[in-house]
């Protein structure tokens, strides 16, 4: 394996109207890793990965995905590349089952391509892939969870339902914003090790993130947005420790709490 | 005064038809199939019931509206596109149909599924730029088309110009024609109920609910929706490639305003999303719009009338109404 990043930004700007939400923003992420993305509302950090997933069009700037340049390319050819993300205010598809939310992204040619799930071999029937991989994602299979409509599961659901998206096209590295949020302590408790699981399955992560403690158990390098600029990057000590972080969360109770907690 | 409320409870039986216990017992199988073969039934047995040369000619114009208020159903209610080109599909399906007749001596019954799969890749071809644009773009550019097209026809006299092409080969006989329409009706209608509930038919509904998820799952949303015209287009043309041997003209008309209006007032009337519910309401608008034949032109204020009215009393349609009745118990509770 190259040491060559799997996800490489560099200088990505957006500005909406006159105002610059992002401002030459440059990141890379290894292969395996696990990248967090903090910031305090309203940075840019959603925009950054709309940016790199062409779901909104950048201003100036390049991505590069092993290598390619992808900074031109559509939306849904990224995703067929490997690059996924989940959405922050979460979008399932509310008047289908759990389960048949699945059978979308299976039925999308990179997951015709990469297929196989359990055992390779040619995709089975869709709904049963879905429902396997629901499992796999935390939804109890001999429960009624996975046959549910999509518009009745509470929110630690629909985050699952989030990540499973992904996981249905076998990604390669997976875009996450806020899949901690809304969720109890104890909802998050079981994410965790779901997220880990992902990383030994060799997908590298970028994690948005506002729960920070959660964050810094599972990453290793924390990149810092404030007002569309990157202030810094570095281990979560590192990063807590610089004073501009200090001043960018001033007042905010998540870092008192990290910092006393750190 | 004491509040009353409406409550609406499965039935039993609908509840035990739903799983496979269905194909255990008569009864159930019975609930399940009685309301199909009631339609299929009633359809096949038409041209016998009305068997007069005018009545079997309303039928198989009933049949034409069918296919389009079914395309009609399918592309807005299941992909999102709100369509006002049946005059579209019907005019390039129609004269393709006259074409391959007259110029290259095709038999009707070759002439029109070539017609059909030609006019419906046509047809996509002429709507996929505005695909990729949301919002009412769709509408309009499908209705800009047929207008368009009889200008251009009558400006270059093109296509026999303002007369039309003449000496169009009708079907082998009157049955025939019956036969092939109403089959042709059943078979997309069924078609169309299948696919719906397919995985293609899960990405479609998924393209029109939730378009942004589509494309995170590595899909292209104007592929899709290309297919789905595609799918919608060939309805409507198969549709005008029968008119045109059932008329044995194809002329200007063809794009006339009518058969894209109508087919929409039919499936607000007969209930929008269930694509019976259309076929249901042209049987009842189109006998009803030939008897009032000699009003000509204003029949069009017909239609508009009964659409506003159901849009403004927010009506359900009937097969909706249908179905409820049929599937539910309905009884007053107090609150
Ligand atoms: N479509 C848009 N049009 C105009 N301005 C936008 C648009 N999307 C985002 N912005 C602006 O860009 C800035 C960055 O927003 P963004 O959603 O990326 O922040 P965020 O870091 O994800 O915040 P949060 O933590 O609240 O999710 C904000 O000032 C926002 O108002
Ligand atoms: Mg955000």
């Amino acid at each position: 394996m190259s040491d060559q990043p799997i996800l490489e930004a560099k200088d990505v700007t957006k500005t909406f109207g006159g105002i610059l939400a992002l401002n030459r923003v440059s990141f890379h992420v290894n292969e395996g890793e696990i990248l967090g993305i903090i910031g305090p509302n309203g940075s840019g950090k959603t925009t950054l990965i709309n940016c790199i997933t062409a779901f909104i069009k950048m201003t100036s700037g390049k991505v590069f995905f092993r290598g390619k340049d992808i900074s031109r390319k559509p939306a849904h050819k990224i995703a067929d590349m490997g690059l996924t993300r989940t959405f922050q205010i979460m979008r399932p598809y509310y008047s289908l089952p759990a389960y048949k939310n699945l059978v979308i992204p299976l039925f999308s040619p990179r997951a015709k391509r990469t297929g196989g799930w359990r055992g390779g071999g040619k995709l089975g029937d869709r709904n049963t892939v879905g429902i396997d991989i629901l499992e796999e994602i935390g939804f109890e299979r001999d429960s009624f969870v996975p046959y549910k409509m999509a518009s009745t599961l509470p929110t630690g659901y629909l985050k699952r339902l989030e990540l499973a998206r992904c996981l249905a096209l076998k990604p390669e590295i997976i875009l996450c914003d806020e899949v901690f949020s809304g969720l109890s302590m104890s909802e998050i408790a079981s994410m965790v090790p779901l997220i880990e699981r992902l990383q030994m399955d060799g997908i590298a992560l970028v994690m948005i993130e506002h729960r920070l403690r959660e964050l810094f158990r599972v990453a290793r390098r924390i990149m810092v947005l404030n007002f569309g600029e990157k202030l810094i990057e570095g281990t979560p000590e590192e990063v807590m420790a610089d004073e501009k972080v200090k001043e960018a969360y001033f007042g905010s109770e998540e870092v008192e709490e990290v910092m006393t907690y750190a | 005064m004491e509040q009353r409320r409406k409550e609406r409870i499965d039935r039993g039986i609908k509840v035990r038809a739903d799983g496979l216990y269905a194909l255990m017992s008569w009864r159930e199988l019975g609930y399940l199939i009685l309301p199909r073969m009631v339609l299929i039934v009633g359809m096949l047995i038409l041209p016998f019931v009305m068997p007069s040369m005018y009545w079997q000619r309303v039928i198989s114009i009933v049949c034409i509206y069918a296919l389009l208020a079914v395309s009609f159903d399918f592309l807005a209610h299941f992909v999102g596109l709100v369509s006002l080109g049946g005059a579209l599909f019907i005019g390039v399906g129609g004269y393709l149909s006259a074409i391959m007749n007259t110029s290259f001596g095709f038999p009707p019954l070759l002439a029109i599924p070539i017609a059909t799969i030609a006019g419906a890749a046509i047809c996509t071809l002429l709507l996929f730029p505005c695909l990729r644009l949301r919002g009412v773009y769709f509408a309009i550019v499908s209705l800009m088309y047929p207008l368009a097209m009889t200008r251009v026809i009558e400006a270059l006299d093109i296509l026999g110009g303002t007369d039309g092409i003449m000496g169009v080969d009708s079907f082998p006989n009157r049955w025939i024609e019956q036969y092939f329409v109403i089959l042709m009706v059943l078979l997309f209608l069924f078609g169309a109920r299948r696919l719906v509930n397919m995985d293609l038919g899960l990405v479609l509904r998924a393209v029109k609910d939730n378009d942004q998820a589509v494309r995170a799952s590595g899909m292209s949303i104007t592929f899709y929706k290309a297919v789905a015209v595609f799918i919608s287009s060939a309805m409507g043309c198969l549709g005008g490639a029968c008119l045109v041997h059932i008329y044995m003209w194809s002329g200007m008309s063809l794009f006339a305003l009518d058969f894209s209006i109508l087919p929409i007032a039919a499936t607000v009337i007969g209930g929008a999303g269930t694509i019976v519910g259309p076929v249901l309401g042209c049987l009842i608008l189109v006998p009803v719009s030939e008897l009032l034949r000699e009003f000509g032109t204003l029949r069009i204020v017909f239609y508009s009338v009964i659409l506003v009215a159901f849009i403004v009393f927010r009506s359900e349609g009937i097969m909706v109404y249908g179905q409820r009745k049929y599937h539910q118990i309905e009884r007053w509770v107090k609150v």
